[in-house]
């Protein structure tokens, strides 16, 4: 198996799709000639051609607008806005229009399309490239929510994402695009959408995350088994749909959760997955449900930023505060 | 002296000269009209067949019948809203007529005309306002806003102007293809605000892609009117600025809205890019059945328009040509009146409300475990209380 990190392991999978089957098709800006202001799409206006690797003008709302059209007529685009902080001027084409069309329309049509999105902070981008705005779209009906948090589930996650029938929108951990490699299936494996993982088993402590900051929950699960804490990490992968089984079951086990997520704690989707815990688990819990989450603030620039991100640092403390609890 | 909110020539500096000039764009785009007075019409334009000009004159006039039985409908309480176009049915019908079968229309929320003309059953759009058991859009859509993918007719939104990029995707995919489809795209004058005619029109026009966007000016976007929409003398203007070609027409004149559309689409097919085409009509009636324009419009202004009826023109043309005389003009109304009648009968005799298990569906593609979940509750809910269903009940 070959080696990637994860922008190579989104590069790829973008390939083998587009070699698979002619109606996927990549639009969105500085996508074709320069390959990506991040690469993601590199060298496929090379093989693919200008025609199925498109320019378009600088304007996310069409960019979206136009993969709808795209989508009706039978092409899977694949759009891709810059970065997730220039995801807002499409908003309504992606709350009113993608979610709704084939419910609208009493299921006539569908609008099978992935946006492609790098999201979340550490690269040092201010408050315009560093938001974590997944909780606007789990919250509308008709959306899939994917982020991975690693090369192998990128890739694999991407090929599903873009074999769905439903539109999904793919948030990419852009700082940990080039973070490290690991070895990636290059057959074409396609990831289950409706699971999500668990990285690390434990019998103390639930940690559940997602996206950039599954890196930081695994790291405060090592630091806390020197400690003699045994906690299981779950990366979400699938937002929506979401895997809540394989969540009740830690929580049931453990007693305990810590749920670690990089956007701003009130109404973030931590919030959704610590009451469904409590519909569903409280008399399973020793403790309550703590959230590590950045603040209700904007991401600031770099000699701050890394007091706006969850840490490792953070996730440990939450987690000793929370056995200390019960 | 000018009002102040009235839109008139622009000065601009000569590039050569250096000195102010007036540009006059009403004379740029002047609007054209193939149906004259008497009737007769521009023998350079494009000409309709009889029998296909007939079969319009005979969906125009079921459009306006149509439209007139369901605003009573709606006052009768009988369905919640209508968006009716009346005075506009030269612009749906000739634009609608002008395109090829395979083409694919993007539809704003006044153009039911073209769903029918595109082959949706007159029960079927029935049951969309009734929102009933019939209802192809399982009871989901307000009124005026149907979908019919047998016909190329895509789902209308209410957010405004969120279709024309929609246009633009789908004629792009199709030139992908390798597949000879022109779109066509309707939105009102107050379309050309919002940013998603910006995005469409320069989208298009970048890639030359091939798309007729007909703007349908009523001169009025619910109470504001067109001289606060927009600065611009005329809309078709607006094309220069994407460097597309605009075209201003009389939107009442059948054979003129017929004529623009055809040509577009021929060039568009061409590779020769899209059109703006500007229909000017008026929206003789209000925007809906909940807005009463005597509130915000004086009587006079549209008592002109009420002259330039499209419906009496065509009348006139047809007479002038010596297809249609006051026995058959009358029979054809008789035969409307019952084919309407007939319909709401039809439609009427469906169940009233789609399943309650159909609320659940066409969100995704297969039910999520929450779609599943929710419908369980709901279910269990109404089970163990009737009145849940219809909580306007409160005796069970």
């Amino acid at each position: 198996m070959p080696t990637m990190n994860v922008i190579q392991a989104v590069n790829d999978a973008l390939k083998i799709e587009m070699r698979r089957d002619p109606d996927v098709v990549v639009l969105g800006e500085d996508v074709g000639k320069f390959g990506g202001v991040l690469r993601a799409t590199q060298g496929l206006q090379d093989e693919f051609g200008a025609d199925r690797v498109m320019d378009t003008p600088l304007a996310e709302g069409g960019i979206v607008g136009a993969a709808v059209g795209m989508a009706l007529y039978g092409l899977r685009p694949v759009p891709e806005i810059q970065f997730a902080d220039f995801i807002f001027p499409a908003f309504d084409q992606i709350v009113n229009e993608v979610a709704k069309y084939r419910y609208r329309s009493g299921g006539q049509y569908s609008c099978p399309l992935v946006i492609r999105t790098p999201y979340g902070g550490g690269i040092k981008g201010g408050h315009y490239h560093s938001q974590s705005p997944e909780a606007h779209f789990v919250h509308t009906a008709g959306l899939k929510v994917v982020v991975p948090s690693n090369p192998y589930d990128a890739k694999g996650l991407l090929i599903s994402a873009i074999r769905d029938p439903d539109p999904v929108i793919f948030f990419e951990p852009k700082r940990i695009y080039r973070q490290y490699k690991e070895e990636v299936p290059d057959d074409g494996e396609a990831l289950p959408l409706d699971v999500c993982f668990v990285l690390r088993d434990g019998t103390d402590i639930t940690l559940v995350t997602w996206g950039a900051q599954v890196k930081e929950s695994l790291e405060a699960a090592e630091q806390l088994a020197k400690e003699g804490i045994s906690a299981e990490v779950i990366d979400l992968a699938t937002l929506t749909p979401l895997d809540f089984d394989t969540i009740a079951e830690s929580v049931q086990k453990t007693g305990r959760c810590v749920i670690v997520h990089e956007a701003p704690r009130t109404a973030g989707f931590g919030a959704e997955i610590a009451a469904r815990i409590a519909e569903e688990c409280i008399y399973d819990l020793l403790a309550p449900v703590v959230r590590v989450t950045g603040w209700d603030i904007h991401t600031p620039l770099y000699r701050l930023e890394n007091k706006q991100l969850p840490s490792a640092a953070r996730v440990v403390a939450a987690a000793k505060r929370t056995l200390a609890a019960g | 002296m000018r009002r102040e909110h009235e839109v008139g020539p622009v000065s601009r500096r000569h590039p050569a000269n250096g000195k102010d000039h007036e540009v006059r764009w009403g004379r740029e785009f002047p609007l054209r009209t193939v149906l004259r007075e008497d009737g007769t019409a521009d023998p350079e334009a494009v000409a309709i067949p009889d029998a296909e000009l007939l079969a319009l004159y005979r969906w125009m006039v079921l459009n306006r019948a149509l439209d007139e039985r369901m605003v009573t409908l709606q006052r009768q309480g009988r369905i919640g809203f209508y968006i009716g176009s009346i005075g506009e049915e030269a612009t749906v019908f000739g634009t609608a007529a002008a395109m090829e079968e395979r083409d694919w229309i993007f539809p704003c929320y006044r153009e039911h005309g073209a769903a029918l003309f595109r082959g949706m059953p007159l029960v079927t759009f029935m049951c969309d306002l009734l929102g009933n058991a019939g209802d192809a859009m399982k009871g989901r859509q307000m009124p005026c806003h149907e979908a019919w993918r047998p016909g190329r007719y895509a789902s209308i939104s209410s957010p405004i102007a969120t279709e024309i990029p929609h246009a633009v995707g789908a004629a792009w995919a199709a030139r992908l293809k390798g597949d000879d489809m022109v779109a066509l795209t309707y939105f009102g004058e107050g379309a050309t605000s919002a940013n998603d005619f910006h995005t469409g029109l320069n989208f298009a026009a970048v890639r030359k892609i091939p798309v007729v966007f007909v703007c349908r000016n009523n001169g009025w976007a619910i109470s504001v009117p067109r001289e606060r929409q927009t600065a611009s003398e005329t809309i078709a203007q607006k094309a220069v600025a994407y460097g597309m070609r605009g075209e201003r027409v009389d939107g009442n004149d059948l054979l003129a809205v017929f004529d623009a559309t055809r040509r577009a689409r021929a060039r568009a097919a061409a590779g020769e890019g899209p059109t703006l085409v500007e229909c000017v009509t008026y929206r003789v009636e209000g925007h809906s059945t909940s807005d009463d324009p005597r509130a915000y419009r004086p009587a006079e202004l549209v008592a002109p328009w009420k002259k330039k009826d499209p419906i009496l023109r065509i009348r006139r043309h047809l007479a002038v040509r010596g297809l249609v005389d006051d026995a058959a003009d009358a029979r054809l109304r008789d035969e409307v009146r019952e084919q309407l009648q007939q319909a709401l009968r039809e439609a009427e005799a469906f169940p009233p409300k789609p399943p309650v298990e159909s609320l659940f569906e066409d969100v995704y593609s297969e039910p999520l475990w929450q779609q599943r979940e929710q419908l369980a509750e709901l279910e269990a809910a109404i089970a163990s209380d009737p009145r849940v269903a219809n909580p306007r009940h409160t005796d069970a």
